[in-house]
């Protein structure tokens, strides 16, 4: 089930602090945040968040076209590299 | 006969049904679009006179997006989805189900034909 419209996106208020600071001071820098859910709202634009994975921070540059996105889209939990074993089973079965 | 946008000539048909050959076009669609050009949707494709025709035709054009458009609407939401690195784009770069279906099993639209992988059984044997 979506959200309600009523409530608006939502957007996490302590990260929406910060950068309300960068933007009046007109600063770019890192943002430290775990809020993934986080709607990506017109003003975080041009800014960097370090998004945390849930082992660590991947920096999200956000741009126009993220907007309406959470945060947590653009850093992935799980890393996957093909399976194991399918070239290890080759060399020590032959 | 009628032939509206494009390759689409359905014959021997209700014109409710034949217009849901048209891409974009389902039941609903065809039917609003028949109660704006006030035709009956029971009457049958080959009898539409081309008065009628040219009102469906108009309003396929100003009101509903059909066919080549369409597809590449469809195809620009996913190439923004790509560009922009997002979860959705990246199951999409590897043609896994988007919207968080399990892969253990199943999922064969999005994978395509089962590629066995071999050797399973030979690693249990040795432990």
């Amino acid at each position: 089930m979506s959200r309600s419209i009523k409530k608006g996106p939502y957007i996490d208020s302590r990260l929406m602090k910060k950068v309300d600071v960068l933007n009046k001071s007109n600063k770019k820098q890192l943002v430290k945040t775990w809020s993934r859910a986080c709607t990506i709202i017109p003003e975080f634009v041009g800014h960097t968040f370090a998004v945390h994975n849930g082992n660590k921070f991947i920096p999200v540059y956000v741009t126009e076209m993220m907007v309406g996105h959470k945060l947590g889209e653009f850093a992935p939990t799980r890393i996957f590299k093909g399976h194991p074993g399918i070239k290890k089973e080759e060399t020590t079965t032959a | 006969m009628a032939r509206i946008s494009g390759i689409d000539l359905p014959k021997n048909k209700r014109a409710e049904i034949g217009l849901t050959y048209i891409f974009g076009i389902g039941r609903k669609t065809a039917l609003e679009i028949l109660k704006k050009a006030k035709i009956d949707p029971g009457k049958l494709n080959g009898s539409l006179n081309d008065e009628e025709v040219a009102k469906i035709r108009e309003i396929l054009q100003t009101e509903v997006k059909t066919e080549g458009s369409l597809r590449a609407e469809t195809q620009m939401n996913i190439k923004r989805l790509m560009d922009i690195n997002s979860y959705r784009g990246l199951r999409h770069r590897r043609g896994l189900p988007v919207r968080g279906q399990r892969t253990r099993t199943n999922s064969r639209t999005r994978k395509g034909k089962r590629k066995t992988v071999a050797g399973k059984k030979k690693a249990l044997e040795k432990k």
